[in-house]
């Protein structure tokens, strides 16, 4: 598979919806402290994907996940193991900005919160620490007790995006992170990311192959559900192996 | 983390708890007063009006009360949707999304939550005015007023649900309003209506603060509206006041009955609901 | 009659149904007032409302006592049913499977159809002898069991569908991207459902609470039956009261032939309408704005 340090391995992922096989047979290696972009047409299966690696798609009744995924050794997909910790390991920005109905330092200590940080200064530490790695501190530094859902998506976004580092996770899972931003945000966050992969393992989903070209290390592409190519963004991109990936890349079906 | 499984483990069984208790009042309310009522039920309870010396113990039963309100509940539940379906049908048809139609939909919410007694008390000052007595003519009147509002909502939200497209359609074919909010809204959400008719009805069968000053009560089947006339719930009422046992019993006996029917009408009610949604066009 | 003209007539028609049904309020409203206006004339409302001795034969319309005993029944009532209906509508919501759902909600509503007769009768069968013989020497007190705790048991249970009922759509319309995003970070289910969807409903669910409180507010004949009908203040639940409603139903036999007496009664009637009006008016644009915010 590579030169790479493997932080999480996936074996042989099989996911149905129902009677739908939306997931065929992945097997891949994500490489740490890298960003992984995962790449193909929609509805390809890309985000389920992505919510097996942090058991989201465990809230969705009708899926069927198996095989394994292992991060750092260990198969998640395990029913011994306890999902809670997993989805710690493993941050997830949606597409669409989700902030909790709270106030903006809310949002960011409800994770510590959750796992058992009671004291209010190192609460007031982790939050601004993740603010400002997610490039928003600056803005609303005056106003963190003002609700979310008054900031604009951009920053919701941006907000979401501290609200994941403040768990301390390895990996963070970005599901077409900016897709619902204007430019300026979505440059933002492409700039965090940039920054933040030398910390964290970055997986993130996007059907603009610009994005990816500008931010990927590494390259993953699906098409309706099958692993069609993986490797180096650069292979990838320049030299790829299969004949689907050339046409894809080169705008035959995007 | 074994913390916050117990916290939640422990939430859990509140949750159950609550339930139960909701679930088990239930039963014990069916269950104490079937049980209870229950061995004072006989045919002769249900046929055949008080005879003399009824509220001493002795001959009759409680027709007069079952017809009395059937009577009442029948006269107040047409009288309301006589009232109900113009209501819904303008706010649906007519008013749209406006202010008067929300500010309606308000009124109608509020007057759901007056208490009967309130009805009843605004009754009686009218029947003052115009020197009227307690009679089945004053009972349908209040009960109406008391059923109306919850009646015209039922239809509204019914109506709601119907999609604006069908309604289109009958526009694009050249039908007047009326036409379209007869022919096509009402025929499409008429199992709905049912549903909302005979909610009210259970509501107005069952109550008996707004019958307490207009109807009066009497041992006889009323041969005309401005006879008095007595209801079930009022039966339950005035016998379980009494101190004598027999005429308790059959108190008991008339909760049964009242009971019976609001099971009856439940019943009726959820199949008519589901017949609703196999037609509903989405 | 033509059929532009037919239309016409039927929507004016219409129209006045429904202008009718927006003013009735009023119209009770200004009725019921005008009737009391007698007793308003022999003393200020405030004073009326203070005193304390019911004594209508002498003139005496002290209301002090069925407000207390209109509140501590009520208050009771809540005491118990919002605990209770929180944490069930929380299971309905959240927790059970869709098949218990679909068999309890029917359950809830049928409780919601018993007639408050039924409802006082079976307080009188059950919950009056059970308070006399088991509840009230346990806690160490003697009563005739016709109590505060009676009517409060059974109001609480007479609320139960409308605050379970209301609150249980309002928690399943908290979107589920935002309890994702909860998952997300590692929360637990519980954690989720109190952090993030019951604080989200928090608003809806008080404005569900303030029906209930309205609905058993007005209740008349289960509390009429249950709570003992005694003109005086309750020191204990354990003690007979007597609430507005049961005072209204119970006098109105006499009310005419005493002097100011049917007005006191129906000045009781329109405290209650006012009252029971305006935390209507104030729970139902709270649910408005609830609606209208997650849309």
């Amino acid at each position: 598979m590579g030169i790479f340090n493997p932080h999480i391995s996936i074996q042989r992922l099989n996911v149905f919806y129902g009677e739908r096989h939306v997931l065929k047979d992945i097997t891949v290696d994500i490489p740490e402290k890298k960003i992984t972009a995962i790449i193909g047409p929609s509805g390809c299966g890309k985000t389920t994907l992505l919510k097996s690696l942090n058991r989201l798609i465990d809230l969705v009744d009708v899926a069927k996940v198996s095989g394994n995924v292992l991060v750092d050794g260990v198969n998640i997909l395990d029913d011994e193991v306890d999902v809670t910790d997993v989805r710690k390991k493993m941050g997830l920005i949606a597409q669409m900005p989700n902030p909790l109905p709270m106030s903006i330092y809310d949002n960011v200590a409800y994770g510590p919160r959750i796992h058992g940080v009671k004291d209010g200064k190192e609460l007031g530490q982790i939050v601004e620490h993740c603010l400002q790695a997610a490039g928003l501190w600056s803005e609303v530094k005056e106003r963190l007790g003002e609700p979310a859902s008054k900031l604009s998506v951009g920053q919701q976004q941006r907000l979401c995006l501290a609200r994941a580092l403040a768990v301390q996770p390895e990996c963070l899972l970005c599901d077409e992170p900016t897709s619902a931003l204007d430019p300026i945000s979505a440059q933002h966050i492409e700039t965090q990311l940039l920054t933040l992969k030398k910390d964290y393992t970055i997986v993130f989903v996007t059907h603009v192959l610009r994005q990816a070209r500008r931010l990927a290390d590494y390259v993953i592409f699906l098409y309706l559900g099958e692993l069609i190519e993986h490797g180096p963004a650069e292979t990838v991109f320049t030299q790829p192996d299969n004949p689907r990936t050339k046409a894809y890349i080169e705008g035959v079906f995007g | 983390m074994n913390k916050r499984k117990l916290e939640e483990a422990f939430f859990k069984a509140l949750m159950l708890l609550s339930t139960s208790i909701v679930l088990g009042s239930l039963s014990a309310v069916f269950a104490v007063v079937i049980l209870k009522g229950a061995p004072a039920l006989s045919l002769s309870m249900l046929t055949q009006t008080p005879k003399g010396g009824y509220y001493l113990g002795k001959e009759g039963g409680i027709l007069n009360a079952i017809i009395g309100s059937l009577y009442l509940a029948i006269g107040a539940t047409a009288l309301a949707f006589l009232l109900s379906l113009p209501i819904a049908l303008y706010l649906n048809e007519y008013a749209g999304k406006s202010r008067f139609a929300s500010l309606t939909r308000l009124s109608l919410d509020v007057l759901w939550g007056i208490p009967s007694i309130v009805y009843g008390a605004f009754a009686f000052i009218i029947m003052l005015y115009v020197g009227a007595r307690a009679s089945l003519l004053w009972g349908i009147i209040t009960v109406t007023l008391f059923v109306f509002p919850i009646m015209t909502r039922a239809i509204d939200e019914v109506m709601k649900m119907s999609p604006f497209k069908l309604r289109e359609a009958s526009y694009a074919l050249g039908s007047t309003r009326l036409e379209t909010a007869l022919k096509v809204l009402t025929r499409q959400t008429l199992p709905g209506m049912l549903t909302a008719i005979l909610l009210a009805f259970g509501r107005g069968i069952g109550d008996a603060a707004s019958v307490l000053l207009t109807a009066g009560y009497t041992d006889s089947i009323p041969r005309s509206l401005f006879d008095p006339v007595a209801t079930l719930p009022l039966a339950v009422f005035f016998q379980l006041g009494t101190p004598i046992p027999e005429v308790q019993q059959r108190a008991y006996a008339s909760g049964v009955v009242l009971l019976a029917l609001v099971l009856l009408l439940s019943i009726a009610s959820r199949i008519s609901t589901r017949k609703f949604m196999k037609y509903v066009i989405k | 009659m033509s059929r532009r003209l037919k239309d016409n007539v039927a929507s004016k028609l219409m129209l006045l149904a429904t202008i009718f049904s927006s003013l009735i309020l009023f119209i009770m409203a200004f009725a019921l007032f005008q009737r009391s206006r007698p007793i308003l004339a022999t003393q200020p409302l405030s004073e009326l409302f203070v005193t304390s001795s019911w004594h209508p034969t002498n003139g005496e319309f002290g209301f002090y006592p069925f407000i207390i005993g209109t509140l501590s029944v009520t208050g009771l009532a809540m005491i118990l049913a919002i605990p209770i209906c929180l944490f069930s509508a929380i299971y309905l919501a959240e927790y059970a499977p869709s098949k218990v759902r679909g068999t309890i909600k029917p359950l809830i509503d049928l409780l919601a159809g018993i007639p408050s007769v039924v409802y006082g009768l079976w307080g009188v069968l059950l919950v009056v002898p059970l308070i006399r013989y088991y509840v009230a020497p346990f806690a160490g007190a003697a009563a005739t069991g016709y109590s505060v705790l009676a009517g409060g048991t059974v109001l609480a249970i007479m609320v139960f569908p409308i605050i379970i009922s209301v609150s249980e759509e309002l928690f399943r319309t908290v979107p589920f991207e935002v309890r994702e995003a909860s998952f997300a970070l590692g929360a637990t289910k519980w954690e989720t459902v109190k952090h993030v969807v019951v604080r989200k409903a928090l608003p809806g669910f008080l404005a569900a609470t303030i029906l209930g409180f309205s609905r058993a507010f007005g209740e008349t004949m289960a509390v009429l039956m249950v709570i003992g009908n005694v003109a005086k203040v309750p020191s204990s639940v354990f003690d007979p009261a007597y609430s507005l409603p049961a005072l209204i139903a119970n006098s109105y036999g006499e009310m005419m032939s005493i002097p100011l007496y049917d007005s006191a009664l129906l000045l009781a009637a329109l405290i209650l309408l006012l009252v029971i009006a305006f935390f209507s008016v104030l729970a139902r644009i709270v649910l408005l704005r609830v609606e209208r915010r997650s849309v």
